[in-house]
């Protein structure tokens, strides 16, 4: 019998195909862009060895800084309120609505799925100002106040992107979420319940500890997604005003393609895969000291 | 092994006891009262239905007005008739048109191999007993941790060199290396559920190793391949990067690069195409998901809580 489970044939029939693909496409560009990280040039100019120049260039480039800092800034808010957003809604759904629950999660899951372009363009004309004034400038004129040009600022643009993303991803983190939650056994809950602990307290010293490795897991995805914005700054506003709201993939994507900087492109790239890296374990690091304690 | 979020909570308390003791006074005040209680919960949900509907709604009606009846009468207002003036000229003046197909020509071929390779290689990843199984998945499953911009410049550099840029075959080759990892990853968990004596009986029956996989192994796992096939629809669907980068010419260009050149067409200067095309995308992916919101939901909460 193991020798059908263990036929080399069909094994490497099967799995062949793919494995083949993802070295050669997947993990020899991976290496490949390691690797151009320290040359420069591209390759109608062909490619010079610079050693580490281009990371020293790197930590001197205030585009660079800048977008780095974008893309943190916008990592932060963003995990921060939709895990929160999120949470609460699976709160919603779970103790209050209860079995009522299917049609609220459907719907509010509903954005999750658009095209992050399309909600970009959305949420442009919903705030946008002069002829084509969008519901927000309305709604502040109703009140008596001038029509504001959210997206003629860095800050009313990163404002802009944190809402839409909010608004787009709520639903699915609630979700996910949920399905943690519905893991808890009730009769944790119920004696809890008969100790006294109720509402807030409730919450807070049961559930929350109870769906921790839900909510880790759903913050360490958060971070590694919206570290790599990318479609919602690039939409919203092309990353201006100026360049002053283009995260790190968006200033990466310029360099190599439209300036032919294909090394420091890789660098930029780089910077980027060990930015994730470093969120995700500062994430495991601390939930582990908390542990601990 | 997917999460199942279609089952109801049976874990929950059921609410509201249907079967009231003998009705009193008392009784029936207690359930006014949790009636009122109730009130705070609806607003809630009214005001979440609102700020969820509400630019959607905005959007989709805005598509039918005209640029003056735009201007005039904005928010919530019906349009004075439904035109599709702004359809015709965003799919005939613009390159809506092309856009759409050319995003139907990339997603449909790779997710099919998206979903052909990683059920493969998931069924000789778990199912199939050899020598270095384990290490061969984890090499699988680093490159999910991986970051697309860290492959796009060798990419650029190779499809050059192979001569293929002036098609659409560097979308496809791409979005199928980048969607393998999770799939191969998640078919290989959904396999370990299925008990290792149905593989055995067929085998008892005569059948070859390989005939196993497409007779046993792909029909029980229609509803993981459904599940996967769906959220990596939506993930190359709606993807910007990978499209940007490869699009060397504005008739390869898929819907979400056409929305961004269309928006820098209009965008300042009239709203009607710009925003039929956008509802054209939340019309069409509101009727998939309409038909299959629990399965697109399981997997997508499935595949984030795994990758």
């Amino acid at each position: 019998m193991q020798s059908i489970f263990g036929d080399r044939k069909t094994v490497l029939i099967l799995l062949g195909p793919a494995l083949l693909l993802y070295t050669l496409l997947k993990v020899v560009p991976v290496l490949w862009s390691f690797g151009l990280s320290f040359f420069e040039g591209n390759t109608l100019r062909g490619f010079t060895w610079v050693g580490v120049d281009n990371f020293v260039t790197f930590l001197g480039d205030d585009a660079a800084l800048q977008s780095v800092w974008v893309s943190v800034i916008f990592s932060i808010a963003a995990t921060v309120g939709q895990v929160t957003l999120g949470y609460l809604l699976a709160l919603l759904y779970v103790f209050v609505l209860r079995r009522g629950s299917a049609v609220v999660r459907t719907v509010v899951f509903f954005p999750a799925i658009l095209p992050t372009v399309a909600v970009a363009l959305l949420f442009k004309s919903f705030v946008a100002v002069g002829d084509n004034q969008g519901p927000v400038n309305d709604l502040i004129n109703f009140f008596g106040g001038e029509s504001v040009e959210v997206l003629a600022t860095t800050y009313g643009t990163m404002l802009t992107a944190i809402v839409m993303t909010l608004w787009s991803s709520m639903g699915f983190y609630a979700v996910l979420l949920y399905a943690g939650l519905l893991d808890i056994p009730e009769d944790v809950v119920e004696s809890a319940r008969i100790d006294g602990a109720t509402g807030f307290r409730l919450v807070r010293h049961i559930i929350v500890p109870l769906s921790l490795p839900i909510l880790l897991s759903s913050i360490i995805f958060s971070f590694n997604s919206t570290l790599k914005v990318f479609d919602s700054l690039l939409a919203l506003n092309g990353g201006g005003p100026g360049t002053s709201t283009a995260p790190l993939t968006l200033y990466m994507y310029r360099t190599s393609f439209e300036y032919a900087e294909y090394g420091y492109g890789s660098t930029i790239a780089l910077v980027l895969t060990l930015l994730c890296l470093v969120f995700t374990l500062a994430v495991f690091r601390s939930t582990r000291r908390k542990a601990e304690d | 092994m997917a999460l199942d979020i279609s089952t109801p909570p049976a874990a929950v308390a059921p609410s509201a006891p249907t079967a009231q003791p003998p009705r009193t006074s008392s009784a029936r005040s207690r359930g006014a009262k949790r009636l009122l209680r109730r009130i705070p919960v609806w607003i809630i949900v009214a005001a979440l239905m609102v700020v969820v509907l509400y630019p959607q709604v905005w959007m989709v009606l805005g598509s039918f007005k005209t640029q003056s009846e735009f201007l005039s009468n904005p928010a919530l207002s019906l349009p004075e008739t439904w035109r599709f003036d702004n359809y015709v000229t965003a799919l005939t003046n613009g390159n809506v048109g092309r856009n759409y197909l050319n995003s139907v020509l990339v997603t449909i071929p790779s997710v099919i191999l998206i979903v052909f390779l990683g059920v493969a290689a998931g069924y000789a990843l778990e199912v199939m007993i050899w020598k270095g199984q384990r290490g061969t998945l984890l090499y699988i499953l680093a490159g999910i941790m991986v970051p697309g911009q860290m492959i796009l410049v060798p990419l650029f550099i190779l499809y050059f060199r192979a001569g293929i840029t002036n098609s659409l075959l560097p979308l496809i080759i791409t979005y199928t290396v980048m969607g393998l990892p999770l799939t191969t990853f998640l078919m290989a968990s959904y396999f370990r559920a299925v008990p290792r004596e149905i593989f055995e009986a067929a085998t008892m029956d005569g059948s070859s190793p390989l005939r196993n996989f497409f007779a046993i192994g792909v029909p029980m796992m229609r509803n993981a391949i459904l599940t996967i096939g769906l959220v990596q629809f939506f993930s190359v669907w709606n993807d910007l990067l990978i499209a940007l980068t490869f699009t060397t010419r504005p008739d390869l260009a898929t819907i979400q690069v056409g929305l961004l050149s269309l928006s820098d067409e209009y965008g300042s200067t009239q709203y009607g195409p710009l925003f039929a095309a956008v509802s054209i995308n939340i019309v069409v992916l509101l009727i998939v998901f309409l038909a299959l919101n629990k399965k697109i939901m399981a997997g997508m909460a499935g595949g984030a809580v795994k990758g």
